[in-house]
């Protein structure tokens, strides 16, 4: 249980565009054992999706990986050509997508694009694979498998269809699954299934999970550990516990705070994080949450920080942290 | 009961209407829609549309005509009957009409004869079949090369995409009328030669120069419509999450391209290939008109009228009836062809 199942390393990729190279991803590294389920959480465009979507090789078009390596499973993705990569995708990563409406081909029956997965990487029978369909519909807990395999996509609602879409992407049994914000779209009811059935999916079938959200309530009951991302950059990174009783990064604070707390008696307005993330077209040659930051210093408006330690699996990038262990350290003298 | 129900006043509730249901009784509740496909869905609407179902029946009624009828029609379209020519319809020569009163039952010339006196309405027949096969024949060309072209061009994207298309666009500047012309004239020597050489390529001779030419520009210059079209949808398609999902799957750009981009605009290519059949049949009347299009013996629609030009003030059924057959065609598949737009294009839903 404890090899090491994907690993990143200083991951950089852009986005080239016509105004100019748009910077998602600097210097992003993490590393997830099997098993393991993985939160990366942070605002829209701090780059959750771009380095899900790395790590199966299918970044949209501008976009160009530019360093870093990205070793999974004893493949190097980043390195691999497309024919190689198709062998992987689906096979040992598959993704669930946020938007479970337009994941389906409309054109097509349920069952038919179950078994197109199976067909494509087992090279069974289409009688195999129909009946494997049937079984992967019952275990997803959609209810009349037999009838629904022969229905089209606009038939079912958002939930079963997110189900269909869990089952596609377990049908060849992954070692890793990117959900990729799969409850954004359904409604609380159907989100609180979603999540129990992948979390007993996970138990049952032994993978790994990258869960991408945005709902910190989401990754407290589901996580182990969390990457919290800001502008293209893992800003802290740490077991469940690390994160939300002992934030070291005034991002991750940030956002802390601003969830309402179910304990507090009295009512108190919601505290935002002010401001509004930078621009990745000119990213500062300093912290890049430095405007936004109410400790800001003078060195974060310069120099981006490095990691700081706080424990095997806790790490953060911050100049306040730095500066405690400066100061600790001059203590001791 | 009943005779309590008749009082609508009554607060006296019946004790049954209180009795737990059976299974059986609350299934009968339960109403399980049929699953509805995108076929199913487009034909239902299409069925109520009137001008497509009469534009349906006239089409196939000519295919009838063009297909099966001159198998077993007593005349044949190259067959000359002495002492029959230019006949009026529903007339007889009086070498027939001499049969006819031995007892002998001849068959009638429906539209009469022509100067050769071959029979006019067997030939209309042979030039709807013509007609219909050179539209349908360069439309399934058109459709080839056209779906798979803009599909390329439009999953792909970029440079790729860039290039194609001009190359598109440098295609539409040429003249196709002008290039049909020049391709009779340099590949009539050629072809006839080979067709005299080689008995395998005999049909060359039957089919006529000027018909493969059109195919062969069909081929060349006129898939460019179809192209952009296709395009212009893929480009929408290929943002759609599914065909991500199909490529996180494992999918290969040709597997996505065949079973998940064209099948999606499938609605779009019936569409364009049938507006394309009427089309294809114009140019193929207009030049055979012009005596660029089929061999002589064999009749088109177009040659049809031509030859009828001679004789228009004494015998002017000869030009109406190739002429009306063409508009008749092109008419309803014109018709035909905007109905499937409206029952299958998914935006025109009502």
């Amino acid at each position: 249980m404890n090899e090491l199942l994907l690993e990143i390393k200083n991951e950089r990729l852009s986005f080239f565009t016509p105004a100019g190279e748009v910077k998602a991803l600097n210097d992003v590294s993490f590393s997830m054992k099997q098993g393991e389920v993985l939160g990366i959480v942070g605002e829209s465009g701090s780059g959750k999706s771009v380095t899900a979507y790395s790590i199966m090789g299918i970044t949209a078009h501008p976009g160009r990986l530019i360093g870093g390596e990205i070793h999974f499973n004893g493949h190097r993705i980043d390195l691999l050509n497309e024919k190689e990569l198709r062998k992987i995708r689906g096979n040992e990563v598959s993704i669930i997508f946020q938007d479970p409406m337009t994941s389906l081909n409309p054109v097509y029956t349920i069952g038919n694009q179950i078994c197109e997965v199976l067909i494509l990487h087992t090279h069974c029978s289409k009688k195999v694979a129909r009946q494997k369909a049937v079984d992967l519909l019952t275990l997803v807990g959609i209810n009349e498998p037999e009838r629904r395999v022969k229905q089209y996509p606009h038939e079912l609602s958002g939930g079963m269809r997110q189900r269909v879409m869990i089952a596609i992407a377990l049908a060849c049994e992954p070692k890793l699954l990117i959900a990729d914000e799969p409850t954004t779209a359904l409604d609380v009811t159907i989100q609180a299934q979603i999540l129990e059935l992948m979390m007993d999916l996970k138990k049952k079938l032994g993978m790994s999970i990258i869960m991408i959200t945005h709902d910190l309530g989401i990754v407290s009951s589901m996580c182990e550990k969390i990457a919290v991302m800001y502008a293209g950059k893992i800003v802290e990174y740490g077991t469940i516990d690390d994160i939300f009783y002992n934030p070291c990064h005034e991002y991750t604070k940030g956002l802390l705070n601003s969830i309402p707390k179910l304990t507090e008696v009295e009512h108190e307005p919601l505290v935002p994080i002010e401001g509004t993330p930078v621009d990745m077209l000119n990213p500062p040659a300093g912290c890049p949450f430095a405007p936004r930051c109410k400790s800001c210093m003078q060195i974060c408006l310069t120099t981006m920080p490095d990691y700081t330690y706080l424990s095997d699996d806790h790490y953060s990038a911050c100049w306040l942290l730095q500066k405690k262990e400066f100061e600790t350290q001059q203590e001791d003298k | 009961m009943n005779d309590r129900k008749a009082n609508p006043l009554s607060m006296q509730l019946d004790v049954s209407d209180f009795l737990p249901a059976s299974d059986s009784e609350k299934q009968s509740l339960v109403i399980m829609r049929d699953s509805v496909g995108f076929w199913r869905d487009g034909f239902h609407r299409l069925r109520k549309n009137n001008i497509a179902m009469i534009s349906l029946v006239v089409i196939v009624i000519v295919l009838i005509l063009a297909f099966i009828v001159p198998s077993f029609y007593p005349y044949d379209y190259a067959q000359q009957i002495r002492g029959s020519e230019n006949l009026f319809p529903m007339t007889y020569s009086k070498a027939e009409q001499a049969n006819i009163d031995s007892g002998v039952s001849v068959f009638p010339h429906f539209l009469g004869t022509d100067n050769l006196g071959r029979d006019l309405s067997i030939q209309i027949m042979m030039g709807s079949r013509i007609s219909l096969l050179v539209g349908i024949g360069a439309s399934a060309i058109i459709l080839l090369i056209g779906s798979l072209y803009g599909a390329i061009a439009g999953y792909f994207g970029g440079r790729a995409d860039l290039i194609m298309m001009r190359i598109v666009d440098m295609i539409y500047t040429v003249p196709d009328l002008l290039i049909i012309i020049l391709l009779i004239a340099t590949l009539r020597v050629p072809l006839t030669a080979l067709s005299n050489n080689n008995p395998a390529f005999k049909w060359v001779n039957t089919v006529g120069v000027g018909l493969i030419c059109i195919f062969i520009v069909f081929g060349l210059l006129y898939w460019v419509g179809m192209a952009r079209i296709v395009r212009s949808q893929v480009l929408t398609l290929k943002e759609q999450e599914y065909v991500t999902a199909a490529r996180a799957l494992g999918a290969s750009s040709s597997r996505i391209i065949r079973n998940h981009l064209l099948k999606n605009c499938i609605g779009i290519l019936i569409v364009t290939t049938t507006l394309q059949i009427p089309a294809a049949i114009f140019t193929e009347s207009f030049l055979s008109f012009i005596g660029l299009g089929v061999a002589a013996p064999m009749p088109s629609l177009g040659s049809l009228a031509a030859s009828a030009l001679g004789a228009i003030s004494s015998f002017p059924h000869r030009l109406l009836a190739p002429s009306l057959m063409i508009s008749m065609i092109i008419l309803s598949l014109n018709l035909f062809g905007d109905g499937l737009r409206d029952a299958f294009d998914p935006k025109l839903k009502k």
